[in-house]
Order: structure tokens, then C-alpha cells, then sequence
């Protein structure tokens, strides 16, 4: 990356985002350090934790705004990165447990033990090191994406019957990762850990560097994005989306320029996954299911698809809501308020809050709506009705 | 001597009186009586677990447990009489007491019995029964059971070492017809025998096994096309919504899941106030089944579909909120636990074919789908309304220029698929639970078949289903139902590269739109 693409992948809004971004990420973790607890401005520990959890998901909000706001790829199955990279995460963890598990077993896990496994099977090997977790988290979910990815795109697979395929992908995985013998802790999946590099993962000032490290990684991703898409390299993943058989008929290979942005989304949600699990202390099976994923879908189209800090935001309105209202004694209807997002979103808010929140601040500058703005409210890579008949 | 009741109570007494003659004839009367005692009575005096007191005359039998109780009544007795003792046998006694044993359940007036006797000494093959065996076989005049006491027959002499090689032959020959487990098992075990019997007895343990082999593969075949015919009926509303209008609808689950819970509250009505139409409650139900989630259907056409046409993403997104509050609405008004829904009787039970055993419920929905499947093919093809949905699902904008309200028929297509939904919510809910997350254990295997067979082919979708459901069925045993799960996920992830529209994909212009 160089400082030229930096520069002009930052406009006014994505250079606010990354302040209000870095700003979060800073003075949260000092009101919860330094502030007195029980002060008005104090952050609770478990409020820091919360927020970290958002931060994760804002992160694969970004991932999923990459490939559906900008190459028209809507993928079912990105609960399905998050969750390996969470896994990949988790594996570390336990690995650090060592002999303070409930059996004691040095080397084993505790699952292991009680499964009456005799030694560790080979893939866990290697997950003792932190640098080789980490490598991980960015290699397995981005190896599944480019496999997959190469699959589905060398075929021409397009539009619901990728989001379909996808959402198999992260079906099949569900019921994997419930069997015992998968070796990753089947139905309870990865829990009660107990250090990261050395320091405890309960306590309060590694709960605020790991929220600082999430708002750090969600800036990286951000900017990433940003620097994708600002390029000539995103302005063919917008013509993809447009019109994927005209750009290919203009002489691109779609189905690289797919592959190359379906795998960093890919390990961008990995990296997600890896952040929120230390954050929120077990990660299992469930992290698969494909309501999961779509849910992550609804908050990027909450937020404004093709948008990116729409994106971030969608993510941390809703799961603010969520968190919200099931905890109160609105809670049994949280799935109707759910529900009706998705269908009113999708009927009155196609482009989202901030891309509604654009088109009307170009209107009222009295200037036409950007690029941006205008072609993100356009139809999934289907094309102009011309094109096809 | 204190006064006996009646003629069963008289000849238990016998028993009492320690003559070999007198044992004799009471074994003779009491087998004869038909008394539901009879057989653990002589089954203890086989075993030298029955005792008599001779002063009060009166019986006991001491149970396998140690329990004590009075042979005429059955009656739990604490501890035996001071005096009593064990009612003795000679040679002759016993061979008389075991005919009246094999007797007993073999010339049981009860056919089941007379079987279940048949089958046991099929397994047992008591030489000593044989003449029993054989003088049942002559009386029978049920030919199933006639069947099982000439196996039983030939089980005996084929263990008998005395019987002549042709004889054992024909033995063989017999049991190698009736060709299960246990005639192998039977066969098998048959110790050293003449080189003839010897060499016609491992050729029937392999054919046998060829055979079992086969059924094997029939059974598997049958669970497969049970197993399809559950995924073309959840599968075959979605294929005309997605098929003809290019409609994701990911709420279909959930329209499923209201004709299950139709059903439910026809059978709690007619439970309440009509019992006697239980057996009809299905039949009721269908129709109205049909109607609620036709009903809804066409509202959701109207009220959210329409407005998104041409944005498959953005429909597949809205119905998955709108399965959510389905789903939630139904838990909210029928709570979220499993609800009870009964089998008629006509549904209930199960009938052997050759080596395997079909139960009529699955029966019932496999013929059911396919009935539901041929009304809508013929919907299809023979009605104005199925013309008019093929024109627009072939060129929605021909169509329209000719004079079709392609409109109108969006949303009856919409209630069809919905409606056919709803029906095959009545029959799952025979064979699965009624719970608020039914449909969602369909909606992927749904989509799979359609997606496998080809967008807007019913045929497609018939052949996907069938394909899945069996090669499902053929890969559990070998790899697990979860492993055999996964495996079919990824076949057809694989599949999709090679062939991106399914097994039957539309040519032409529409393919790209």
C-alpha cells in the first residue's frame, strides 16, 4: 500500500470513521482503566468486552459489504470464515490452557481426555505458538474461500445460487463441528480459557488491549476496503456487479477479480472471528449456523451496502438492538423486530441508513448523487433488463 | 380334603398325589384345559420346580426368580409348606411333558401364537418335537403358518442324525427358500453332515447371502425413496416459486410448518368435538391446509414480493425476516414446545415384503407426493391458469404483450407454491414433529433438490429428489448420517460447477436473465 492510495482512498467521511474508530478504541479502554469505577463516565469491564464483540462484527460486516456492496456476490456462508478463524483462535487458547484444565492433562485438551483420546491428532499440532495460530486464522478461512471460490466462479456460478451453495458450505460445516470425532470439541465447542500470550484473559487490561487491537483491526480493514475499492481493481468489481457479462465481454477475467476479493473477504471475517472469540470466551458449533450468516448480511444492508462505514455501523446498530431488547422485557418479540428489519429494510431502505443518508445529502448540496451511492442501489450483477432479452 | 373348585383346580390336584399315572393324565387335562397357567405349570414340572403338598392337595410353582406361587391361581404364596415336595418325573413322564410343552403353543388356538411357536422351534429345532411339529403341520389351514411349521419341520430334521439324506435335502431346500438371517444363522451352524447334505447346504448359505445381500440394497432403495419422497414434497412448492418466477422464498419452510400446525388444530377439534372423525382428520386437513397457506401466500405475494422483483438478493433477505416472524408468531401462539399429532389408523403400522418391512405411513406419503406431484403436472399442462404460468416462466414480457396479467398470475403461482407447501406440512406431520423450527430443517434440503434438479422443471426437481434421497440413503450405512449428510452437501456444491443450472436446466434466452 502506498501513501498515494492511502491519500485518495480517504475522503472526508472515511477519514472521520477512522478517527471516531481510533478515538473508540483509545478512550473506552482509558475511561475503564484509568476512571474510578462507579464514575458517571466509567466503562464496565463487561461493557468493554460487549463492545468488542460489536467492534468483531463490525469487521465481518466490512468483509460481507467487499463482496456484495461492491462485486454483487451475496454469500450465505461468511459466518462460516468468522467461525474458522474463531476456531483457529480457540485452538490457540487451549493449547495455553496446558495442565490447568480439569484433568490435567498437559497436552490434551479436556474434551480429549474425556473422549479417552491418547494423543493430540495432527492438526492441532503447531496451535501451542501464537504466530502460527495467527497465520491460521488468515490462511484457513482464505484457503476454503479461494477453493470454493475457484469452484464457483470458473463455473459461472452467479447471484441466489452462490448465496445457496454458500449457505450448504456453512451447513455442511455445522454438522461437522457437532461430531466428537472431529476432534474440535463437538457440541460445546472451545471454552474456559484461561491465558493469551501470558496474560489472563478475564482480566480487565487484557479485555481492554484486545478491544483496542479489534478497533485497530477494524481501521486496517477498513482501509484495505477503502484502498480496494478506490482502485481500478474496484472500479471492475463495480462493473462485475453491474454487469458481469458485459465486463467479461470487454475482456476481464471476472472470475479472478471475484476469486481475489471473495478470499480477502474471506480472511478479513477469519480475522474477525479470531478477535471476537478471546473477547467472548467459547466458541462452538452454533457460530456456523446460516441464520448466523444471513444475519450478518441484514446489518450490512441496514447500515447501506456499497458503503463500507454503513457496513460498520449496520453491524453495531443492530447487535446494540439486539442486545437491547433481549435482555429487556421486550425480549420474546426480538425475533418479530428482527424479522420486520429484514423485510422493511430491503422494502423501504434498499440503500441503508447511510446510503439514504448520502443520496439525500447530495440532493439537498443540489449536486447529483455519487457514483457510489447511485450504483450500490442497483441490482445484484443481473444487469440492465436489455441486456439479457 | 378341602373341596376344589372346578375341573382346572381338580386336575392341578393330581399332581399332588405322587402317582406316575396320575401325573400323567394331569399333565394330559391341564395342557388340554387352555388355562393360561398351563404352560408355566408343565414348564416347572419340567424343570422340577413344582411342588405339592400332599395333605391340602395344593400345587406351587417356584418361579425362575425364587418366587413362590400357587399353581391354580397364579397367586403369590410365601414360603412353601413344611411338607411339600417336588413333583417327580420318570423317563416316560418327561417325553410326555415335553410333547404337551410343544403341544401347548404349537396346537394354540390363537394363530399368532401357533406362529410365534412355530418361529421359536425354527430356532430351537428340538428333535423331540418333531412329531408334534408334524401333526401341527397337517392340521393348519393358515398357509403362512402352515409354511412356518414346515421350516420349523425342516429346521428339526436337519439336526435330527438319524434322518436320511434325501430327507435333509429337501430340508435344505426349504430353508434355503425361506432365506433370512435366520436360515443362515441355521444353516451355518450345522455341525458335520454327509458330503451331499454338506456341499447343497453351503451353496444355499450363499445363495442366501447373495439374497439378503439384495434385499439389503431393496431396503436401503425403499428408505431412499421415502426419504425422496418427504424432500420432493417440501421441495415441490419451492420449485414452482422459485421455477416460474425466480422467486427465493426462504420462508417456505415455514409455510410447511403452518400446514403442520393446520393439521394440529383440525385434530384438536375434531379430538374435542367429533371423535369419530378421527380417521378423516387428514383428508380434512389438506384442504385446509391448502387454503391457509395459499392464503398467506398470495398476502405475502402482495404485500412484500412484488415490490421486489428483479432483486432475488433482496427477496431472498425479506423472507428470511419474514420466516423469522412466522416462526416466532407460531411459537408465540402455540408455545414452542413439540405439539402431538396422531396417525389415523389407516396410517398406523407396518407390512412385511419379502425381508423387509414397510410401515404404511411412508407408504402413504410416498403415493401421496406422487399424487400431488401428477395433479400438478397436470395443472400445468391442461389448465388456463398452468399455461398462462408457463408463458410468463418461459418470456415473462411476451407473455404480458399477448394479454397475460402476469401480475395476477405471479401471486396465484406465489399461493400454489404455498398452498402445495402447506399440504405437505399435513403429511410431515405424520412422520415428523410439529414444532415451530420444522420448516428450517427443510429449507436447505429444499433448496438443494431444486438447485440439483434444475430451475423450472418439476421433472428436475422429481429426479433431484429421488437421486438425493437415495444416494443419502446409500451412503449411511457406509459413512454415518452425519458424514453421509455432509458428503451429499458437498457432492452437490460440486455438482453446481459442473453443471451451474442442474441436472435439467431451461435453454435459451431466459437463462441469463
Amino acid at each position: 500500500m502506498t501513501p498515494h492510495i492511502l491519500t485518495r482512498s480517504l475522503d472526508r467521511a472515511a477519514t472521520a470513521f477512522v478517527l471516531i474508530v481510533a478515538a473508540v478504541g483509545v478512550l473506552i479502554p482509558l475511561s475503564n482503566l484509568l476512571l474510578p469505577q462507579g464514575s458517571m463516565f466509567q466503562v464496565p469491564t463487561y461493557l468493554v468486552a460487549l463492545w468488542g464483540k460489536y467492534v468483531c462484527y463490525a469487521i465481518l460486516a466490512l468483509s460481507i459489504d467487499l463482496i456484495w456492496g461492491y462485486c454483487g456476490i451475496l454469500s450465505l456462508g461468511h459466518g462460516a470464515f468468522f467461525a474458522l478463524g474463531g476456531y483457529a483462535m480457540g485452538m490457540y487458547l487451549m493449547r495455553q490452557i496446558g495442565s490447568r484444565g480439569v484433568y490435567g492433562n498437559p497436552i490434551l485438551p479436556d474434551f480429549m481426555v474425556f473422549l479417552n483420546w491418547d494423543k493430540l491428532p495432527w492438526y492441532w499440532y503447531g496451535f501451542d505458538k501464537f504466530a502460527f495460530a495467527a497465520l491460521m486464522v488468515l490462511l484457513v478461512p482464505g484457503l476454503l474461500a479461494f477453493c470454493f471460490g475457484w469452484l464457483a466462479f470458473r463455473s459461472r456460478v452467479t447471484g441466489v445460487y452462490l448465496s445457496i451453495i454458500t449457505q450448504a458450505m456453512t451447513y455442511a460445516l455445522l454438522l461437522g463441528f457437532f461430531r466428537n470425532d472431529f476432534g474440535f470439541g463437538g457440541n460445546n465447542g472451545l471454552t474456559d480459557f484461561k491465558d493469551i500470550l501470558g496474560f489472563n484473559v478475564q482480566a480487565e487490561g487484557t479485555r481492554c488491549v484486545l478491544f483496542l487491537l479489534s478497533c485497530l483491526a477494524l481501521v486496517i480493514a477498513f482501509l484495505i476496503c477503502r484502498a480496494v475499492v478506490t482502485s481500478k481493481l474496484g472500479k471492475v468489481l463495480i462493473a462485475v456487479r453491474d454487469a458481469e457479462s458485459r465486463t467479461r465481454f470487454l475482456g476481464y477475467r471476472v472470475e479472478s477479480y471475484k476469486l481475489f476479493v471473495f478470499t480477502l473477504s474471506a480472511c478479513m471475517a477469519g480475522v474477525a472471528g479470531a478477535l471476537y472469540v478471546p473477547q467472548v470466551g467459547i466458541i462452538n458449533p452454533s457460530e456456523f449456523a446460516p441464520g448466523n450468516s444471513i444475519e450478518a448480511v441484514i446489518w450490512v444492508a441496514v447500515g447501506g451496502r456499497g458503503t463500507l462505514v454503513g457496513a460498520a455501523l449496520g453491524a453495531v446498530v443492530v447487535n446494540y438492538a439486539k442486545t437491547f431488547f433481549t435482555s429487556g422485557p421486550l425480549a420474546p418479540y426480538w425475533l418479530f423486530m428482527l424479522g420486520a428489519l429484514f423485510i422493511l429494510v430491503t422494502l423501504l431502505l434498499p440503500k441503508g441508513i447511510v446510503g439514504t443518508f448520502n443520496s439525500w445529502w447530495e440532493t439537498s448540496k443540489g449536486k447529483n448523487g455519487s457514483p457510489d451511492a447511485e450504483s450500490a442501489a442497483r441490482e445484484d450483477g443481473v444487469g440492465a433488463p436489455n441486456l439479457a432479452e | 380334603m378341602p373341596a376344589l373348585a372346578g375341573p382346572f383346580e381338580d386336575s392341578v390336584a393330581k399332581f399332588a398325589n405322587d402317582e406316575f399315572s396320575d401325573t400323567e393324565a394331569a399333565i394330559g387335562e391341564v395342557a388340554a384345559s387352555g388355562n393360561a397357567l398351563a404352560s408355566p405349570i408343565i414348564s416347572a414340572l419340567q424343570d422340577g420346580r413344582l411342588s405339592a403338598d400332599p395333605d391340602s392337595k395344593k400345587v406351587f410353582i417356584t418361579q425362575a426368580d425364587g418366587k413362590i406361587v400357587d399353581a391354580t391361581t397364579g397367586a403369590a404364596v410365601d414360603k412353601l409348606p413344611d411338607n411339600a415336595a417336588a413333583v417327580r418325573l420318570n423317563n416316560r413322564l418327561r417325553r410326555t411333558v415335553e410333547a404337551a410343552l410343544g403341544g401347548l403353543t404349537l396346537l394354540s388356538p390363537d394363530p399368532a401364537k401357533r406362529l410365534a411357536a412355530a418361529q421359536s422351534v425354527f430356532k430351537s429345532h428340538e428333535e423331540n418335537l418333531l412329531p408334534t411339529v408334524e401333526g401341527a403341520l397337517a392340521k393348519e389351514s393358515v398357509k403362512s403358518i402352515k409354511q412356518a411349521f414346515a421350516e420349523a419341520r425342516a429346521a428339526i430334521v436337519l439336526f435330527k442324525s438319524d434322518a436320511s439324506d434325501s430327507d435333509k435335502l429337501d430340508a435344505v431346500a426349504v430353508v434355503k427358500a425361506r432365506g433370512d438371517q435366520e436360515a443362515l444363522a441355521l444353516l451355518t451352524g450345522l455341525g458335520d453332515q454327509q458330503p451331499l447334505v454338506a456341499k447343497a447346504a453351503a451353496s444355499a448359505v450363499s445363495s442366501i447371502q447373495s439374497n439378503l445381500a439384495m434385499w439389503s440394497m431393496v431396503q436401503n432403495a425403499w428408505y431412499g425413496l421415502s426419504l425422496g419422497s418427504v424432500l420432493l414434497l417440501a421441495a415441490i412448492g419451492l420449485a414452482i416459486t422459485f421455477g416460474v418466477m425466480g422467486v427465493i422464498n426462504m420462508a417456505h419452510g415455514e409455510m410447511v410448518m403452518l400446514g403442520a400446525y393446520t393439521t394440529f388444530v383440525v385434530q384438536e377439534v375434531i379430538r374435542t368435538r367429533y371423535p369419530a372423525l378421527f380417521d378423516y382428520s387428514l383428508l380434512i386437513a389438506v384442504p385446509l391446509a391448502f387454503l391457509v397457506a395459499g392464503f398467506i401466500g398470495v398476502l405475502i405475494e402482495r404485500t412484500i414480493i412484488r415490490f421486489l422483483y428483479g432483486r432475488p438478493l433482496e427477496t431472498l433477505l425479506a423472507t428470511w425476516g419474514l420466516s423469522l416472524v412466522l416462526q416466532q408468531a407460531v411459537r408465540t401462539a402455540f408455545g414452542p414446545t413439540n405439539r402431538e399429532v396422531g396417525n389415523p389408523s389407516w396410517m398406523s403400522g407396518a407390512f412385511e415384503l419379502g425381508q423387509i418391512t414397510i410401515t404404511y405411513n411412508r407408504l402413504w406419503i410416498l403415493c401421496f407426493t406422487l399424487a400431488v406431484f401428477a395433479i400438478l403436472l397436470a395443472m400445468l399442462r391442461y389448465t388456463a391458469l398452468g399455461l398462462e404460468m408457463r408463458a410468463v416462466t418461459q418470456n415473462r414480457r411476451m407473455a404480458a404483450s399477448m394479454g397475460i396479467a402476469t401480475s395476477r398470475v405471479d401471486a396465484l403461482t406465489f399461493g400454489l407454491g404455498s398452498g402445495i407447501a402447506g399440504i405437505a406440512g399435513v403429511a410431515l406431520s405424520q412422520i415428523d414433529n410439529v414444532s415451530p423450527n420444522l420448516g428450517q430443517s427443510y429449507i436447505i434440503d429444499s433448496f438443494m433438490v431444486v438447485v440439483f434438479g434444475g430451475v423450472g422443471n418439476l421433472w428436475g426437481t422429481l429426479v433431484g429428489a429421488f437421486t438425493l434421497g437415495i444416494a443419502n440413503k446409500f451412503l449411511e450405512p457406509v459413512a454415518g448420517a452425519v458424514l453421509g449428510k455432509i458428503a451429499i452437501l458437498v457432492l452437490i456444491i460440486l455438482f453446481i460447477q459442473k453443471r451451474p443450472r442442474g441436472l435439467f436446466a431451461l435453454k435459451g434466452r431466459a437463462v441469463e436473465a
